[in-house]
């Protein structure tokens, strides 16, 4: 309950606040966004599964965000920058598709 | 009611229990999930808001730049082909109303030399009336060659009749025929040109002043006047036989 209030505020106040993206930041915030709904669809998987831990929560959502731009970042230093970011958005991708269909069977027991 | 044919998911159990009544470990979650949704909500505004060039990449905005570049310089090189093409047209504007002008001006020295304009200008008025006899067709000739060889632009005799180059005279019945005209005493020949030349060109010892007094017992009076005005014109006449040779 406080983890869907803690979401709705969130939301709350970027719609409020509605600040803009600093311009070094352009283009790891999609990513960092799309880490971090990967981190949360596991921790919703582990806790289902009845493996959740907080601390393992905090650093997988931190690491994710942190290396899923770290590697964006990397790329564009090296001039690979469009490719590696739709190569970690794929990698994302699976796995939020496989940690949400295990909790499809979770919740609907298919 | 839980489906008695199914054995109850501990899993969903937990996410009911956890809806219900949270712990306070969710908390760490729930700070974890607000900065999410700020950044969701941040980055989906920042994509609607997006000005086409922002958050492109640098490779991405050279190619864009070179396609403008290129485009710019077909749009350059398109321009100094149109200018040119400008320049082109106006000069030969330029040289078609130059041809145009000279034309112009062509066409009034013509017509008046061919007679189909009214014309002004100095000239002499000069009159001959009969006395004695009639005046004969031969020394109003002699008057009128002399009058053409000193320069005469233009010939009206007794204000109705313009002198062209096909005017011929003859003799008549109480006066003399111009052009199947009959003119009669006293004959007005008003002609513009160079006075002096003019006058020269009729006094001459044995000049056609000289003939007309003593041959044709005629009074001959001339006057110098500033302007001379020709109303009269002549019908033009289109040739039937002659045609212009080449390279006129």
């Amino acid at each position: 309950m406080i983890a869907a209030l803690g979401l709705l505020i969130g939301i709350l106040a970027g719609l409020v606040f509605a600040p803009e993206v600093p311009t070094g930041l352009q283009s790891y915030l999609p990513i960092a966004v799309v880490a971090a709904l990967d981190a949360v669809f596991g921790g919703l998987r582990a806790y289902l599964d009845g493996i959740f831990d907080d601390k393992v929560f905090v650093v997988s959502f931190v690491s994710n965000v942190v290396i899923a731009a770290a590697i964006v970042f990397l790329g564009d230093q090296l001039g690979v920058g469009g490719q590696l970011t739709t190569g970690v958005i794929v990698v994302l991708g699976i796995r939020i598709f496989s940690n949400v269909a295990a909790i499809r069977r979770h919740v609907f027991h298919a | 009611m839980p489906d008695p044919d199914i054995a109850p998911d501990p899993g969903r159990d937990r996410l009911r229990h956890a809806l219900v009544r949270p712990s306070r470990r969710q908390a760490v979650v729930a700070v974890l999930l607000a900065v999410l949704g700020f950044a969701f909500v941040v980055q989906v505004r920042d994509t609607q808001a997006d000005d086409t060039y922002a958050g492109v990449r640098e490779s991405e905005l050279i190619q864009v730049f070179e396609g403008l570049t290129g485009t710019a310089e077909r749009a350059r090189r398109e321009v100094e082909r149109l200018e040119a093409r400008r320049d082109e047209l106006q000069d030969e504007d330029r040289a078609r109303s130059a041809a145009l002008d000279e034309a112009g001006q062509r066409v009034r020295t013509l017509n008046i030399i061919a007679g189909l304009v009214p014309v002004s200008g100095p000239g002499l008025r000069i009159t001959i009336t009969e006395t004695g006899g009639p005046v004969s067709v031969g020394s109003l000739l002699d008057t009128v060659q002399e009058l053409r060889s000193a320069g005469a632009e233009a010939m009206e005799f007794n204000n109705t009749h313009r002198l062209g180059v096909q005017s011929s005279f003859g003799e008549a019945v109480g006066g003399v025929e111009l052009e199947g005209k009959l003119l009669e005493s006293p004959y007005v020949l008003e002609v513009i040109g160079d006075q002096h030349v003019l006058k020269t060109a009729l006094t001459f010892s044995n000049g056609p002043i000289e003939t007309l007094e003593i041959d044709d017992t005629a009074t001959v009076t001339y006057e110098e006047v500033d302007s001379i005005e020709i109303e009269s014109v002549r019908e033009p006449v289109r040739p039937q036989s002659a045609e212009p040779a080449d390279g006129q």
